[in-house]
């Protein structure tokens, strides 16, 4: 392999790794305050992709407000979604809980091909974002850095909010202990509820720059990225934002290195998630900047 | 300022608490004393909100307003009219610094001028904590905890400061000097109301005393009273 050849595989594999990165970040944080798996979360990502087609197809947005309206929109989603499926049952048994995160997110397929219909719809991409530069022998499309970039200023935001802002504060507290943190005269569910809020509106953010990478669009395009995601999450080492980050991008980096190494192996290409999970839930199954497990108090 | 009325907590069979009624008043140092099991951090925990089907009537005055009945409200409301309370086991939040978790306290107020005002003055309180603010709470030792617990409580600005069982697990010089802090709280002009399973300590800073067996109020009276009482002495003063 050349080594423009090899560059322009990095290039996709740290746009795949961000993508991934986006949604594991929704996981991680949701199972940090709720100790849920939050499997509607690959949905948000679909409807992501649709709201912005929706945006400039029907309601003919110009294309930057139409992305910023799907994102804003997506995280109402989210936020609905735990009122409607999770809050009512907070004092349940947690496999409760996930069971209906299972339920909800086969509902939201499924009203998706209702509503949209199963067709694949193609979204409107910018002809700056994925027209080739060659640079050097090096051909990229301007997508390939403007998703990571994009994607480094979210999570710089992100950990800002978390790290630097009262909610965060609240936030980094809930993970640990619900009850003392409502006696300082945190909301519990205000938080949560931003909570799901930040982490749909990434998971959003994600399914449109997606979108513009392998531009077509289906009800089920959720299942596989947030599959892959929440196993970049436990890979990380499942609530923590660091480790969503690193394992998105090295899970993007496994699959195009993988397969560009090794082309034979391209019809695998989905199994080596799965793969990376079973190794690291043998060797260290807190994933790599995951805590020690311990049960809630 | 604060009156409770016909307590009753139940943990599905268990009565808990049956029928406390006591008055906190302003300004004062009320203990709740008792053995283990006896219902006092029951009690302190309904006052609190975190016991969700608590019993009775739980009547507090706020310095500036109305009467209001604390019982059926959630301990995020509950701190905001004024009372704070600091759990048993101190409960420091050990992954944030000890900055944060007074900051944490401080999460109600929106007075910027007034946070940093009190941030500075918990730190002249506890000068170990100003060495160690950007330490993990988890990393401080039990007394140091404690002091981060009682400084964080009054970081809301409360009226009336709950304290369960702050002296638990610590070495006697470190008790002494919860108790003295305890004091310097109290002479701030803040109400307080303290759980103790420690009857002499409790019993020697208090105002006035109630001593709980087995989920009732069993006698009553002004701490230094009760210091003498010859029950007292045998069942929680060691003869």
């Amino acid at each position: 392999m050349s080594i423009n050849m090899f560059i322009q595989h990095l290039f996709n594999a740290i746009t795949l790794g961000s993508l991934y990165g986006l949604i594991a970040i929704g996981y991680t944080m949701v199972y940090g305050i709720l100790r849920l798996i939050n499997f509607a979360h690959g949905e948000v990502f679909m409807l992501g992709a649709y709201f912005i087609f929706f945006a400039i197809t029907l309601l003919k947005l110009p294309w930057g407000l139409a992305a910023v309206a799907a994102v804003a929109v997506s995280s109402l989603c989210g936020i609905a979604v735990d009122r409607i499926a999770y809050k009512p049952l907070r004092d349940a048994p947690r496999i409760s809980a996930l069971i209906s995160a299972i339920g909800v997110s086969f509902f939201i397929q499924n009203l998706s091909i209702v509503v949209f219909t199963g067709l694949p719809r193609a979204v409107h991409r910018p002809d700056w974002l994925v027209k080739v530069v060659n640079m050097g022998g090096i051909r990229i499309l301007p997508l390939a850095v403007i998703v990571p970039l994009v994607t480094l200023l979210l999570v710089l935001g992100l950990l800002w909010v978390v790290y630097r802002t009262k909610p965060g504060l609240a936030m980094r507290a809930i993970s640990k202990d619900i009850e003392t943190t409502r006696l300082m005269g945190v909301s519990v569910n205000r938080i949560i509820a931003l909570t799901f809020g930040i982490g749909s509106a990434l998971a959003a953010a994600s399914g449109i720059m997606w979108a513009l990478r392998y531009p077509q669009i289906h009800p089920f395009m959720g299942l596989f990225p947030g599959l892959k995601a929440f196993i970049a999450a436990v890979f990380g080492g499942i609530g923590s934002i660091h480790g969503a980050v690193v394992g998105g991008m090295f899970l993007g980096l496994v699959e195009i290195m993988a397969v560009a190494f090794f082309p034979t192996l391209s019809g695998y290409r989905d199994a080596f998630a799965f793969v990376l999970l079973i190794i690291i839930l043998l060797m260290k199954p807190t994933g790599l900047m995951g805590e020690k497990l311990e049960d809630k108090i | 300022m604060l009156k409770i009325e016909d307590l009753h907590v139940n943990y599905g069979a268990i009565h808990a608490v049956k029928g406390v009624s006591l008055s906190i008043p302003r300004g004062g140092i009320v203990t709740l004393i008792g053995a283990n099991g006896a219902g006092k951090s029951s009690a302190i925990r309904a006052i609190a909100g975190l016991i969700r089907g608590a019993r009775g009537r739980i009547l507090y005055t706020p310095p500036d307003g109305a009467e209001v009945n604390l019982a059926g409200m959630a301990p995020e409301e509950i701190v905001k009219l004024g009372v704070t309370m600091s759990p048993e086991g101190r409960r420091i939040l050990p992954h944030l610094t000890v900055e944060e978790n007074l900051r944490l306290g401080a999460f109600i107020r929106t007075d910027k001028e007034g946070i940093e005002r009190d941030m500075d003055h918990v730190y002249s309180l506890f000068p170990r904590l100003r060495e160690r603010s950007w330490q993990k709470g988890g990393t401080l030792s039990g007394g140091e905890q404690q002091m981060l617990a009682l400084a964080r409580a009054i970081m809301s600005r409360p009226h009336l400061v709950m304290l369960d069982e702050p002296s638990l697990g610590l070495a006697p010089l470190l008790v002494k000097e919860v108790f003295d802090i305890i004091g310097e709280i109290n002479s701030q002009g803040k109400t307080v109301l303290l759980v103790e399973q420690n009857a002499f300590a409790a019993l020697k800073i208090a105002t006035y005393a109630y001593i709980l067996e087995v989920g009732s109020i069993v006698l009553e009276g002004r701490g230094e009273d009760l210091l003498k009482d010859s029950r007292v002495k045998e069942a929680y003063l060691g003869g």
